[in-house]
């Protein structure tokens, strides 16, 4: 059955994580699906969900006035989109659309605090991951930031 | 053709039949002999000396199709006074040519197993004519893949052949950007990491890599760590080439000439140079 506990084992950000675990973060996390062009979270919302996308694409944006949204990122299936959930003052510094039809899982990230201060074994197990998440985006921009092309 | 053997350093005429614009500052032009020859014989991977008459010499890469040799095609940035001199050039014009000089891409040595072309900005241009060979011999290799990456969608070469290629069944073609604006809707990131989304076998797989510098100090970074073998990696190196010959010594990386001994090297061969920086 398709269901946010199935989403989450197939999805390779929680690779690795006991079913007790999985169960456990399930409880936070349900399917929702947006329309291309539709908008997952914009920039300066609070960052109430984290996302893992189980299909299509999503763009991540900036503004510009009078010039219009860059996309500095686009993420795939079975990526995770939201890096910036965990820092203070939980708010989205950028825009993120869907660039097709997409389908993600929705974390909820008060929740996801809550458990990860309630089970020091599965933030841990979940800090890992945001680790290496961090870890990759960061290797990504300091390489657009060097303008390799230029 | 023009015979290295015979007189390496006397460039043969050659007139442009065909200016095409890539990008805004990116142009390939097609030539044609000016002695009726039957046609310039290279391998992929090989370069050029381009000659504008009273300016100067650049080396640039072949970037047609070796089983073309009826036209020549180079793709040219105009970033000095002599790439600006070329690149200004009509239909009918001459230049000189010398050549073909340096070390190919190992596309016999890649039969049997999987290739990942992988490329970053001007760098798709030496390139292509690999591309060109592994597709007209498919069946001899495995899967096939290429990556490239851009500054911006409107500064991706071979636009519509990139399109083309995504279009067949057997050569997975990723295109990824540094950022875009608009209508773009394919990938917008670095090459080193679309290398996860391609499908290889690490130990059978060969990589062909051609890219500005930074780029392919990671994308070697990120083959190694998904598996493949040092002795497998083919960096172009690009450094000052001016005799083509490697006589002269502008292109010295180490103990090798860039125009002799490459410009393609395994990177087992060049690691010790490739990491050392101000060589």
């Amino acid at each position: 059955m398709d269901t946010p506990e199935s989403s989450l084992t197939s999805h390779p950000f929680f690779q690795g994580l006991t079913p007790r675990h999985l169960s456990i973060i399930g409880e936070c996390a349900s399917r929702v699906n947006f329309q291309a062009g539709q908008f997952l979270f914009r920039e300066q919302e609070e960052a109430a969900q984290f996302y893992l996308i189980n299909h299509g694409q999503v763009a991540v944006e900036i503004f510009r006035p009078r010039r219009g949204p860059i996309t500095i990122q686009t993420l795939g299936e079975g990526q995770a989109l939201g890096w910036l959930w965990f820092d203070k003052p939980y708010h989205w510094h950028y825009d993120a659309r869907a660039v097709q039809l997409t389908r993600a899982t929705a974390l909820e990230v008060k929740s996801l605090m809550h458990i990860c201060e309630q089970d020091h074994e599965l933030g841990y197990a979940l800090m890992k991951r945001y680790g290496h998440m961090l870890a990759v985006q960061f290797r990504v921009i300091t390489l657009q930031m060097a303008d390799m092309y230029g | 053709m023009p015979n290295p053997a015979a007189d390496p350093l006397l460039p043969v005429p050659f007139r442009v039949s065909k200016v095409g614009r890539e990008t805004a500052d990116t142009f390939t032009l097609t030539l044609e002999g000016t002695a009726g020859d039957q046609g310039f014989l290279f391998a992929p991977g090989q370069f050029n000396m381009l000659y504008a008459f009273g300016i100067g010499e650049s080396p640039i890469s072949i970037s047609g199709d070796p089983e073309r040799p009826e036209t020549l095609v180079h793709t040219v940035r105009a970033v000095g006074p002599v790439t600006k001199a070329i690149c200004g050039l009509k239909k009918g014009e001459v230049l000189g040519v010398r050549g073909p000089f340096g070390a190919p891409w190992p596309v016999a040595a890649a039969a049997g197993q999987d290739v990942l072309v992988i490329a970053g900005g001007l760098g798709l241009a030496p390139l292509r004519p690999a591309v060109y060979h592994l597709l007209s011999r498919r069946r001899d290799y495995g899967n096939l893949e290429l990556i490239y990456g851009a500054r911006t969608p409107e500064d991706l070469l071979y636009y519509k052949e990139l399109e083309s290629w995504r279009g067949r069944f057997d050569f997975r073609v990723h295109v990824t950007v540094d950022a875009a604006r608009g209508e773009w809707r394919g990938s917008v990131g670095v090459v080193p990491h679309l290398i996860a989304h391609a499908r290889f076998d690490p130990v059978n797989t060969l990589a062909m890599v051609c890219g500005p510098g930074v780029m392919m100090r990671f994308t070697v970074q990120e083959l190694l760590a998904h598996g493949l073998k040092t002795e497998n990696i083919y960096l172009s190196m690009e450094r000052n080439m001016k005799c083509g010959l490697g006589l002269c010594g502008h292109c010295q990386l180490g103990p090798f000439f860039v125009c002799k001994d490459g410009p393609v090297f395994p990177y087992d061969r060049i690691k010790d140079w490739f990491l050392t920086r101000e060589v």
